[in-house]
């Protein structure tokens, strides 16, 4: 039942020095183990030889926190679909497989160490404009302001990002427009966030052009890779939104 | 230790309102003067920092992941709990006080659960207002469910992701502060040490997880909301980077630490499969609305569960608890299923299971009407389980979940710390013995959007804060002695890796201080909990360096708590002897077997005090007084 793979890992020791691909075996793996818990066990064997082991980045090992993410074989998040990499599981490899591990790439999200990037641009994208501006105490009853059903579940299908940063991975141009798109279509189609509708629009794609992502081409790779499925389609509402907001402040 | 709950008088409705017009202020021209330091992103120390920035504090945030909007605060399912009445079913501020108190078996205190209460209603408002999308119905009102054993439906829910949808909802008003320059934000800190001056925490120390640099950080106040301690059992169906380390070395400063036996184990969580399982992970109880739990009558049934006909199961909740039936409370939902399985009617590879059958439901509703439910639950089961939940049952197991111990605060959210202020899951609550389900969120938000704006302008106001800095002495020896661990930490070199340790920490207190305890078993992990102890410091492995990112070097560093800290949690269960919510010792039950409560000897809060590692720590007590909700026998039959 157990299998034995190759592995072939990113290791980078810090942004300043060059990084370079190193094969591991992996030995005596379970097909009901996740793959990170795949790589927990080589790192454990790392650890006892006295080595250091892979860094990676992961928190809830069950793809709500958007901590994890790696290039499984040149995919974002691997081989499944609408999956982040902590719920790939090793039933999806076979015995002898040779398997290539690697970081994000992106200008935007520089490599910190091995597997691990930066990707606090997504935050500064938030920080622009990425919020209904509303205190504490001034909100009124819940239930005062309607949303229309269908409204309210697209904005969600757009809400349910976890800025894991896949949709830059997996881009040519390194683009952030999918996870900048869906903020805004979260925000701009609730009626709540109808007042900073423009403001929001320009400031985190302008706030998207100083972080350096790539201009958006309409590939739809993006889409393919993101494990909570975000549609493309909201990258046409940014534009949308983008360029009324222009006109409007014209 | 006298422990003033700082609890004001009258009536339990006027509390807070009386407690707020009695506070005192700080005029909005200082508040940019006082830095208040904020450990945690999570629902408590987001909420907390937007409302902080928006009354206009210097406001300091850290957190250990690499965005705030990761905490495992995101991880909830369920929903958020709130006494809006929409429903009008019946349910008020008094009802959801009562279900909180009675669900927590009568261990906590009661102004805190009525102003919980109260402040339920605006979170939803609050949250509505962010652009949080809870469900709605076709008419655009919000939508409600019943969850967690409530008889009314209260609670508020966003498909299966509440607590993340909350979660980017406060980390959006806290980015809003962030851009309006109130909010400092660092990400990738760990906090090693809280700093303390004249008797009072006026910094941290935090150690830089990309540089691995130790810094200072001096304020005004500190206000921990760093979440529950559920890893201690390594499994859990908390994130794996959930810690104790910044509540402990509080705890080591002089912050009471209480209840910590208080601890909550799920009852559906995917069962486990095998050695190398790293977490569990939770199925949402709202699928026990349609769901039913059974066993088979015989033990050696070698069918699979569709081919078992139906005089030949046993659904023993619908059995033993005929009013609440498949809804009875997570302790005893749990405790019910480790009974049928340790008479050995458990299923699956392992016998550690039970089945949760939606055959029924689906028979009467419809497959849509349970995906339209349920449908990415049933994905994520089928994701990790490789079964198909619509054709087969689910096999569930409990899992540990929540931790209501924690840090022993006041009325005022504060511990025995002053200025340090204790928030969310990381503080010893609201939820007594037992939490009810979506009540977490509730609180981790009435924690930060509602208290504690107002009791930390209370505290200083009313406090002399001469001006400290990190050039302080007492910042050179907190860093000093975060910098000692770290390279004892490098220098042991041993064979064993930290999950290793973890994992044999993990196994000793699930079976001693997990779902039934008893005094033989506690003794055993008091004994064994230092041996192991000793064996990390003599055996640990960390290569590397601490001068840059080291990820295992952070995890050594709190397993290294944990191995402190299980010694507590052990003995605070051996000296409760009664059993009462999450707390099951074997000698104190029923004779149905369920939890017997001693009101007369432990109607009280167990607050410990430090006394040093391996010294015994010595037990306070807060006594808690019922004037509203009588305590009587739980009984869910
Ligand atoms: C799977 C799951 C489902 C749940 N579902 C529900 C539900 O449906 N309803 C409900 O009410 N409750 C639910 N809960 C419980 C609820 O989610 C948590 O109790 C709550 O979110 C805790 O929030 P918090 O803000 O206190 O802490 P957390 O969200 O845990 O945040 C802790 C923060 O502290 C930081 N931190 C931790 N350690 C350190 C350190 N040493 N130094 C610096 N920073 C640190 C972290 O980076 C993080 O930002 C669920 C829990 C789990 C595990
Ligand atoms: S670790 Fe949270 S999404 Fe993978």
């Amino acid at each position: 039942m157990s299998m034995n793979l190759t592995l072939r890992i990113w290791r980078q020791a810090n942004p300043g020095t060059p990084g370079r691909l190193v094969e591991y075996a992996a030995q005596g793996i379970s097909p009901d183990m996740s793959f990170l818990e795949m790589l927990d066990v080589v790192n454990e064997q790392l650890i006892r030889k006295g080595e250091e082991p892979v860094a990676f980045d992961s928190d809830c090992r069950e793809g709500i926190c958007g901590t994890c993410g790696c290039m499984v074989n040149g995919v974002a998040h691997g081989p499944d679909a609408a999956a982040t990499v902590c719920q790939l599981h090793m039933r999806r490899f076979k015995n002898g497989d040779t398997i290539t591990i690697e970081p994000w790439r992106a200008a935007a999200f520089p490599v910190v160490k091995d597997l691990v990037v930066d990707r606090s641009a997504l935050d500064r994208i938030v920080r622009a404009g990425g919020y209904i501006s509303m205190n504490v105490g001034a909100a009124p009853d819940a239930n005062a302001m309607p949303v229309a059903k269908g409204l309210a579940d697209e904005a969600f299908d757009a809400a349910a990002c976890i800025q894991c940063g896949a949709c830059v991975a997996a881009c040519k141009n390194a683009s952030a427009a999918l996870f900048t798109a869906a903020k805004i279509s979260h925000l701009n189609l609730l009626p709540q966030g109808q007042a900073e509708r423009g403001r929001r629009a320009v400031a985190m794609v302008d706030q998207m052009d100083v972080e350096g992502f790539g201009a958006c081409s309409n590939e739809g790779e993006c889409e393919a890779v993101c494990p909570k499925e975000i549609s493309i389609s909201n990258i046409a509402r940014m534009n949308r939104e983008y360029l009324r907001a222009r006109l409007v402040a014209r | 230790m006298q422990l003033d709950g700082k609890v004001p008088g009258g009536p339990i409705e006027s509390r807070w309102e009386r407690h707020k017009f009695e506070s005192k202020l700080v005029n909005p021209a200082n508040r940019r003067k006082l830095t208040v330091l904020v450990i945690g992103t999570g629902l408590a120390g987001a909420s907390a920092s937007a409302a902080l920035g928006e009354l206009g504090y210097n406001v300091l945030t850290f957190c250990i992941h690499d965005s705030p909007r990761r905490a495992h605060s995101i991880a909830a399912q369920g929903g958020i709990n709130a006494a809006k009445n929409y429903r009008n079913d019946g349910d008020s501020v008094y009802r959801l006080f009562y279900d909180t108190v009675k669900g927590g078996d009568y261990r906590a205190r009661e102004s805190n659960v009525y102003r919980l209460a109260q402040v339920s209603a605006d979170i939803i408002d609050q949250c509505v207002a962010q652009g949080v999308p809870f469900a709605r119905e076709y008419g655009g009102l919000l939508d409600n469910r019943s969850f967690g054993g409530a008889q009314v439906s209260r609670t508020f829910y966003a498909r299966g992701q509440t607590g993340q949808q909350l979660l980017i909802g406060a980390y959006q008003s806290m980015m809003r502060q962030v851009d309006a320059g109130t909010v400092k934000l660092f990400p990738q800190r760990e906090m090693l040490d809280v700093v303390m001056v004249e008797g009072q925490a006026r910094g941290v120390i935090m150690r830089n997880l990309v540089t691995g640099e130790l810094e200072k950080w001096a304020g005004d106040a500190v206000l921990l909301a760093t979440g529950g301690y559920g890893t201690v059992y390594y499994l859990s169906t908390n994130a794996v980077n959930s810690n104790v380390t910044a509540a402990w070395r509080a705890h080591k400063r002089g912050a009471l630490f209480a209840n910590p036996c208080f601890t909550q184990i799920h009852p559906t969580c995917i069962p486990v499969s095998g050695d190398h399982q790293s977490k569990l992970t939770l199925m949402s109880e709202s699928l026990r609305n349609d769901g039913r739990v059974w066993v088979p009558k015989d033990a050696r049934d070698p069918r699979p569960p569709q081919q078992i006909p139906e005089p030949e199961r046993d659904y023993y909740l619908e059995r033993r608890y005929p009013s609440f039936g498949n809804l009875v409370p997570r302790d005893v939902a749990s405790r019910a299923a480790k009974l049928v399985c340790d008479e050995g009617l458990g299923v699956g590879d392992t016998g550690l299971a039970v089945y949760l059958d939606f055959a029924d439901s689906i028979g009467r509703l419809g497959k849509d009407v349970i995906k339209q439910r349920y449908g990415n639950l049933f994905d994520m089961y089928q994701k990790i389980t490789d079964d198909n939940p619509y054709q087969v049952p689910m096999r569930i197991f409990p899992a540990v979940h929540y931790t209501m111990g924690g840090l022993w605060v006041d009325y005022n959210l504060m511990s025995t710390i002053p200025g340090l202020h204790v928030l969310g899951e990381a503080n010893f609550s609201d939820h007594g013995a037992n939490r009810l389900g979506a009540s977490a969120l509730m609180q981790g938000l009435a924690d930060g959007y509602f208290v504690i704006p107002n009791t930390l302008s209370h505290y200083l106001a009313g406090t002399s804060l001469p001006k400290v800095t990190a050039e302080h002495d007492a910042f050179a020896e907190a860093a000093s002695n975060a910098q000692g661990q770290i390279t004892r930490l490098l220098t042991v070199r041993g064979q064993k890796t930290p999950r290793e340790l973890h994992r044999q920490l993990g196994r000793l207190v699930w079976d001693y201080v997990g779902m039934s305890r008893t005094a033989e078993g506690l003794r055993t992990a008091l004994t064994e909990i230092p041996r192991l102890r000793e064996e990390f410091w003599h055996n640990v492995s960390v290569p590397g360096e601490a001068n840059n990112m080291n990820k295992n070097l952070e995890y050594a560093g709190r397993v290294a708590d944990y191995l402190e800290f299980a010694e507590l949690l052990a003995r605070d269960a051996l000296e409760r002897e009664e059993s009462c919510g999450g707390h099951f010792r074997e000698e104190f039950q029923t004779p149905d077997n369920e939890a017997q409560r001693d009101d007369l000897q432990f109607a009280h809060a167990a607050a410990w005090e430090f006394t040093g590692v391996g010294q015994a720590p010595v037990r306070h007590v807060e006594p808690l007084q019922f004037d509203y909700v009588k305590p009587s026998q739980r009984s869910y039959k």
